[in-house]
């Protein structure tokens, strides 16, 4: 392409140009618009996260495409009940991600136990008692747009982030500290 | 067949077997001793006249501590006759243990074992007594009424707790 065509009018077009950014912002950047969640459901807030990946939802266009493995996923959507045999099996998923890893509980059963806080022996009240979790979506079950909310919400967290200070990995640690 | 015929039918093939019927119940009961239960459901199995060739459902009942009895109830079904029966067993809450009928209707397999999870009846002669839906290294039978909660289930806490509010 000759010089002459680059510019329209006196301007510059940008092609083959230099585009100058932070290293977090760009990061940050790329990381926030490519949320690859693990594919797995536990309950009927499944069906509403797979409602949020349809065509009607469309969560591609923000860059969301469940996963099928854990080792290729950035964020976990607990989608539904934990139950404690199921808790092991949520916490052995989370350990096989890698950094950076963020969590979303969805519904109120993953936040608090939902409907089973009294009587439900079998289930663990709130998932963030097994696995660190970055937001909590309410809901019963939160309906697709909370969910994509859930994720705005996500993104804003990860805009503030900086690779000086990995936010995970200082939770984690103080996590072990207490 | 009636109910009537189907218990004259039991009557007549093992004596004692039938401690009592229950008329409000639905499907119509046969209140079965204990020590009897196999061979009624064998007999009911195999006869002709009868033919329950499925077990629709078979479910553990604790009844509390007032009646201090635990029961088991057997849903019945021939398909080709299209007749429902229930037996039920009843159990000391002590020591409930009851023979397995897995070996006449496979279905009873995992019925028993869902059972033995949740209200820890013993099947003698099952084949596989494992839990079935709680974890293997679950303390206690959840639908016992004297159930209590574990404190810690691998190092997490059971309990609802205020501070999550």
């Amino acid at each position: 392409m000759s010089a002459e065509e680059q510019t329209i009018g006196g301007l510059k077009t940008g092609e083959g140009g230099i585009i100058i950014s932070k290293l977090d912002d760009l990061l940050n950047w790329a990381r926030l618009s490519s949320l690859w969640p693990v594919g797995f459901g536990l309950a009927c807030c499944a069906i509403e996260f797979m409602s949020t990946a349809s065509s009607a939802y469309d969560l591609d266009r923000f860059g969301v495409i469940p996963r099928n493995s854990p080792r290729q996923a950035d964020v976990m959507i607990v989608s539904g009940t934990v139950t404690f045999k199921m808790a092991d099996r949520v916490k052995r998923l989370y350990e096989q991600m890698a950094e950076p890893r963020y969590v979303i509980s969805m519904g109120s059963c993953a936040n608090c136990g939902g409907p089973y806080w009294e009587h439900g022996y079998h289930v663990v009240k709130g998932v963030d008692r097994v696995i660190p979790v970055d937001v909590y979506v309410p809901g019963c079950p939160p309906r697709p747009e909370a969910l994509i909310g859930g994720f705005l919400k996500l993104q804003e967290k990860i805009r503030t982030e900086s690779v000086l200070q990995p936010k995970a990995l200082e939770k984690i640690m103080k996590k072990d500290a207490v | 067949m009636l109910f009537e015929e189907i218990k004259s039918l039991v009557q007549n093939e093992l004596a004692g077997a039938i401690i009592d019927e229950d008329q409000d119940a639905t499907p119509k009961a046969l209140i079965i001793s204990n020590q009897f239960i196999h061979r009624v459901c064998d007999f009911l199995h195999a006869n002709e006249k009868t033919y329950f060739d499925s077990l629709s459902c078979l479910t553990g009942l604790d009844n509390g501590e007032e009646k201090n009895s635990i029961e088991v109830v057997y849903n019945l079904y021939s398909i080709p006759y299209d007749y429902h029966l229930m037996l039920k067993v009843e159990l000391s809450r002590q020591n409930p243990e009851v023979d397995s009928v897995s070996d006449i209707w496979k279905a009873a397999d995992w019925h028993e074992r869902e059972a033995y999870d949740l209200v820890g009846i013993h099947f003698k002669n099952h084949p596989d007594l494992r839990r079935i839906l709680l974890p293997n290294d679950w303390e206690g039978h959840p639908l016992r009424k004297d159930y209590v909660e574990q404190e810690k289930y691998h190092d997490v806490i059971v309990k609802w707790k205020s501070e999550n509010e």
